[in-house]
């Protein structure tokens, strides 16, 4: 396999296993902070504007690194420096 | 496939490219000055007051509310920084209604600025809270080994701010034009309900993030009673 393969296949799959890892940690995160904050809602319905916002504040905590995760895969399909690169080398090449 | 606004291209000159990032984001800013000087014409405290008054009232009244609740204990101060940065981001996504219309906030650029400006606005209100000495003392809480660390968090919750935002707007404009040539029926115009929803809940986010990290550097430490000798 010559280089351009090799950073192709690279590229595809880590993309997809980072996309794969990076939703499945933050949504079982984000299911039980939703609970417990369910749970403390049943227990204590007039604090409900504190833990609601508590809450978003947090959601939007854990869902950041999945959208690293997410930020990441794009930029191995999209904007791939290495990809690139080789491709531009191969089309000089057959360009002479 | 567009990455981000900032390859939308309007005019370019040598150097200067107008691109679509900038030029939203000074449509907006217009928007937003001229609408609220229009409507902040002729304030009345009586009844008959206009609509957009009322609008105002509740926006203002309600960003107020929240800023108390984050601790922050004038919050008069702070909602010129801090509303202005919800309406800004609020805005941004809510005119993706607007066909042709790209967010600017989906651009790492403008999204990076918002950031830095947090960055600077937390020293700045903590300084003039505290003075320059207190406050940079706070830095070497709870041990002065903590000194890098401290450093460090700073720096990484202002990168963290500016990816949350970029990456929720981008992905959001990404996954309708993906979707938008595989069914480009019906299930697009959820996913943008969706994509106006994370937009609102993210601009929520963003303003009280800065909030929070303004309370805490603005926190007066209460001094530490003297001791009384037990006889």
């Amino acid at each position: 396999m010559d280089s351009m393969t090799v950073i192709a296949v690279a590229s595809i799959v880590t993309a997809g296993i980072t996309t794969g890892f990076g939703t499945m940690g933050p949504a079982l995160s984000e299911g039980k902070a939703v609970s417990t904050a369910l749970t403390s809602l049943a227990q204590q319905p007039d604090a409900s504007a504190t833990i609601t916002r508590t809450l978003f504040v947090g959601l939007a905590m854990i869902e950041s690194t999945a959208i690293y995760c997410f930020v990441v895969s794009m930029i191995l399909i999209f904007a791939n420096p290495f990809w690139n690169q080789v491709l531009s080398a191969a089309t000089a090449e057959a360009g002479k | 496939m567009r990455l981000s606004p900032d390859e939308m291209i309007f005019w370019q000159h040598g150097f200067f490219k107008l691109n679509s990032t900038i030029a939203f984001t000074w449509g907006l800013m217009l928007v937003l000055a001229v609408g609220a000087k229009l409507i902040t014409r002729n304030l009345t405290t009586n009844h008959k007051r206009s609509r957009w008054q009322n609008l105002l009232e509740i926006v203002v009244t309600g960003i107020e509310n929240q800023i108390e609740e984050v601790g922050l204990k004038n919050p008069k101060k702070y909602i010129g920084f801090l509303g202005t940065l919800f309406l800004f981001v609020a805005l941004a996504s809510l005119c993706t209604v607007i066909p042709g219309y790209e967010p600017p906030t989906g651009s790492l650029s403008t999204t990076a600025a918002l950031a830095i400006c947090v960055l600077v606005a937390v020293p700045m209100f903590g300084i003039e809270d505290q003075g320059v000495g207190t406050y940079l003392k706070s830095y070497l809480e709870p041990t002065f080994i903590m000194l890098p660390f401290n450093i460090i968090s700073e720096v990484s919750r202002t990168l963290a701010l500016a990816v949350r935002l970029f990456g929720n707007m981008m992905s959001g404009a990404m996954i309708i034009g993906i979707l938008l040539t595989i069914t480009p029926f019906i299930f697009p115009i959820v996913m943008t309900v969706l994509g106006l929803l994370t937009g609102m809940v993210q601009a929520y986010i963003f303003s009280i993030l800065a909030a929070v990290y303004i309370a805490a550097a603005t926190r007066t430490r209460k001094p530490k009673p003297a001791r009384v000798r037990q006889t």
